[in-house]
């Protein structure tokens, strides 16, 4: 009896969006006589920050810092259409949207700065803190703040812009399923590396080395709690996770987190996380979906990390102790 | 985290001002401080409390509902069944013509699923609601339950769902969603070995922070508004408007920060119920799952089988891939058809095989109906594929991750649902995993490239 160690890989892509219902999200965007930038949508905030990563999109393509920018979301009376917020849709579809309403927003902002210089519109650039320059001519500028004010009460325009972006719905083909489903593509590989008790089943999962191609970071950091979340995820599903653990039988399904079992924070294994940037050709600044994408291959690498170690395979999950044991008894008998 | 910039640089501007920056989000001190606003810090004078009574059976036939203790109970203010929805059968995907209309907001004459809502009761208290509901009288006649999908497949078996008349979802391609690709049998035929392999999972909980639940205010002008934490305001506003037969200009529906969804926020459970209570009181209503409803009630992730038989080549390349899919749907559809149709789109992975055959199915049983979780209808087809890759890896006496290089997609490469490859970065992760990882592979595979030579 003794503590066998294991590495396991897996590699996986992973679609973004749901085309086989029609994806379509759209945005609005409106400043106010403060200089500020409201984005209205009806997209919903799950807790990973797409208020955030809106409000982030919505700054760069105007050219304005993003606390210069308001999210207003979840509001049926006031915000425009969104599908939701699944299918690792929400920052790639509302991006885009958000990204088509700022553009005409800018374009308005910058017509009003150029009446003001006396300048033509094409000749303006932001410098992404709140001001817009004469090309080449950085002396002669206007504040956005100034800018605004002047659109409300002297030039009588609406710097305001609209967004819409809609996959059309794919209809799968019936005898050969040729389908559109998605968009970008998403792609991650794991290793992970486990310890395996043969004489308890236990497993521990040592390291899990994730690489994640997400197109684009659009916030380094938020990605890096999405992707750690994901990874955590990934381990707990593969190892711990059921809510019919006697199944067939139903009865005894936790009911709460003390029954329901999960790895506590003593359970997380050594996490390392390295992020590719390939951009995707249809997404916000070249992000694609990678939500639900970084929960998945660790699954499959600790199964094949749980082989590598003591030469059974657990082709059921969750991959309990009990299982392990039940392997390794046939394993010998055999 | 690293980001590794030397990878397709070439396909990047970098340099922006806002984007690729890590700048903190401006909701987190309020989340690190308590002060963000959820649905449930609402708090509304008069409020009712509503409580369901659950089907004790897998499968039963209702003979009588006798709700006479109950609304004597102190504190009860109304008590719905049946009778008192609008549209009591209703489907969620049906805004998107996926039908039939399979489930009932509360039970009418059978239950299909332990767990499944009979009886709503609306009280002044949560616990007077509570105790009511344990007052509530429900006489079942238990029916034959199945609960494993090649079972429930088999001639004879208890029918789950009257509505679908069959234990499958009907596609418009027949009983399973298909995707044929190449000759799979010439494939296997000229294969050096066949691996057929079976995977199967168990359904798992999203355990969010925060349970699903709503709070529905009557406004006293025909329209009502629905503070709730769904994850998808106007796809639930339309299923409620449908249900309850009530134009959807009548209903408000106001989100804000969600505890977490994973998923399992997207089917339509206590809006429509909440709205009708709140309709028929003149009151405010709130329906809140507890922990216990959020991990036994509310849909987990499916389970799955996946089958998958390869033919594959001494020198690595898999040749063929047939792959059915199961998804165990519970007993109603809600979002199962679309996800194992998204599953017959997502084989044979990220790989470039030749011949491919995919049938994926979406099975009634007498589980808790399962939904969407994420990774829907890919996750567990992911474990099964890559666990698969690695046993033919063995078989052929080759590295795992130099098998995966052989047979990964590169652009331009078509994909068994009949798209063109774009923007593939397979080889990419791998690269890096095996200087992360230490896990060396030959020089040619660290040489090769997602983009097409010439391209």
């Amino acid at each position: 009896m003794a503590i066998r160690r294991g590495s396991g890989v897996a590699a996986i892509n992973y679609p973004t969006g749901m085309n086989l219902g029609g994806d379509p999200t759209q945005a609005l965007v409106h400043s106010t006589p403060t200089g500020n930038f409201m984005v209205t949508l009806s997209s919903v905030d799950l807790g990973q920050g797409l208020k955030q990563i809106m409000a982030q999109i919505c700054a760069e393509t105007i050219g304005v810092p993003t606390d210069r920018v308001i999210i207003d979301t979840a509001d049926t009376d006031t915000g425009p259409h969104c599908m939701g917020t699944f299918a690792s849709r929400g920052t790639h579809r509302a991006g885009n949207a958000v990204i088509q309403a700022a553009k005409e927003a800018r374009q308005v902002m910058l017509e009003v700065a150029a009446e003001e210089l006396e300048v033509n519109a094409s000749d303006l650039e932001t410098d992404g803190e709140g001001n817009i320059l004469v090309k080449g001519a950085p002396q002669k500028s206007i504040s956005i703040f100034d800018v605004a004010l002047s659109a409300h009460f002297k030039r009588g325009r609406s710097i305001s812009g609209r967004g819409m972006f809609l996959i059309p719905r794919s209809y799968p083909e019936k005898e050969t399923g040729a389908m559109k489903p998605s968009t970008c593509y998403a792609h991650a590989c794991t290793v992970a590396e486990v310890e395996v008790d043969d004489e308890t089943g236990e497993v521990t999962v040592l390291t899990v080395k994730n690489v994640f191609e997400i197109g684009r970071a659009l916030n380094p950091k938020m990605v890096e709690q999405q992707l750690v979340g994901g990874s955590w995820m990934g381990i707990s599903h593969a190892l711990y996770e059921t809510t019919e653990p006697y199944y067939p039988n139903r009865d005894h399904g936790g009911t709460d987190f003390n029954q329901y079992l999960m790895p506590g924070p003593g359970d997380l294994a050594e996490t390392e996380i390295i992020v590719l940037e390939r951009p995707s050709a249809d997404g916000p600044y070249g992000a694609k979906g990678p939500g639900e994408m970084c929960a998945n291959p660790q699954i499959p690498a600790v199964a094949n990390a749980i082989f590598d170690a003591v030469g059974v395979r657990i082709d059921t999950l969750p991959i309990t102790p009990e299982r392990i044991l039940r392997a390794l008894k046939a394993q010998a008998a055999s | 985290m690293e980001l590794r910039k030397s990878y397709f640089a070439d396909q990047r501007k970098d340099g922006l001002h806002e984007i690729g920056q890590g700048r903190p989000r401006l909701d987190s001190p309020g989340h690190v401080m308590g002060k963000t606003a959820y649905f449930a810090d609402r708090n509304f004078p008069g409020m009712l409390h509503l409580k369901m009574v659950r089907s004790p059976h897998h499968h039963a036939r209702i003979r009588s509902i006798d709700t006479s203790e109950a609304e004597k109970h102190p504190g009860v203010v109304k008590i719905l069944t049946a009778k008192d929805v609008p549209h009591n059968v209703y489907t969620i995907l049906i805004l998107i013509q996926i039908g039939p209309e399979d489930e009932t907001v509360l039970a009418d004459g059978k239950v299909r699923w332990k767990g499944e809502a009979v009886v709503a009761v609306l009280a002044e208290t949560e616990r007077a609601a509570q105790e009511a509901a344990a007052k509530v009288k429900v006489n079942y006649e238990v029916l034959p339950a199945v609960f494993d999908m090649e079972e429930a497949l088999k001639p004879g078996a208890p029918l789950v769902n009257e509505y679908h008349g069959q234990n499958y979802y009907l596609y418009d391609s027949g009983e399973c969603r298909k995707v044929r690709f190449g000759d799979v049998e010439a494939g296997f035929a000229e294969a050096d070995h066949i691996l057929e392999q079976s995977y199967q999972s168990s359904p798992i909980e999203h355990a969010p922070t925060e349970t699903t639940g709503c709070v529905v205010v009557p406004e006293g002008n025909d329209r009502f508004t629905c503070y709730t934490n769904t994850q998808a305001m106007f796809f639930t506003l339309d299923n409620a408007s449908i249900i309850l037969q009530m134009p959807g200009s009548k209903l408000h529906f106001v989100g804000g920060t969600v505890g977490g969804g994973f998923g399992g926020k997207v089917d339509v459970i206590v809006e429509p119920i909440a709205i009708l209570g709140a309709k028929l009181t003149g009151r405010p209503v709130c329906f809140i799952y507890s922990r216990e409803e959020e991990m036994q009630i509310s849909s987990p992730r499916a389970a799955e089988k996946v089958v998958i038989k390869d033919g594959v080549m001494k020198d690595g390349r898999i040749v063929a891939r047939k792959v059915t899919g199961y998804t165990d749907a519970g007993a109603y559809s809600r979002h199962s058809p679309y996800g194992a149709q998204k599953g017959a789109a997502h084989y044979p992975g990220p790989y470039t095989i030749p011949n491919v055959w995919i049938d994926t199915y979406c099975v009634y049983t007498n589980r808790t109906p399962s939904s969407a979780m994420r990774g829907f209808g890919v996750t567990i087809g992911d474990f099964a594929l890559e666990v698969q890759m690695d046993k033919l890896a063995r078989l052929i006496g080759m590295d795992p991750l130099e098998f995966r290089f052989i047979n990964a997609y590169r652009d331009g490469d078509m994909k068994a649902h009949h798209q063109p490859t774009e923007g593939a970065a397979l080889i990419e992760c791998m690269q890096e995993a095996s200087r992360a990882a230490n896990w060396p592979v030959a020089e040619k595979y660290m040489a090769m490239s997602s983009y097409k030579k010439g391209a």
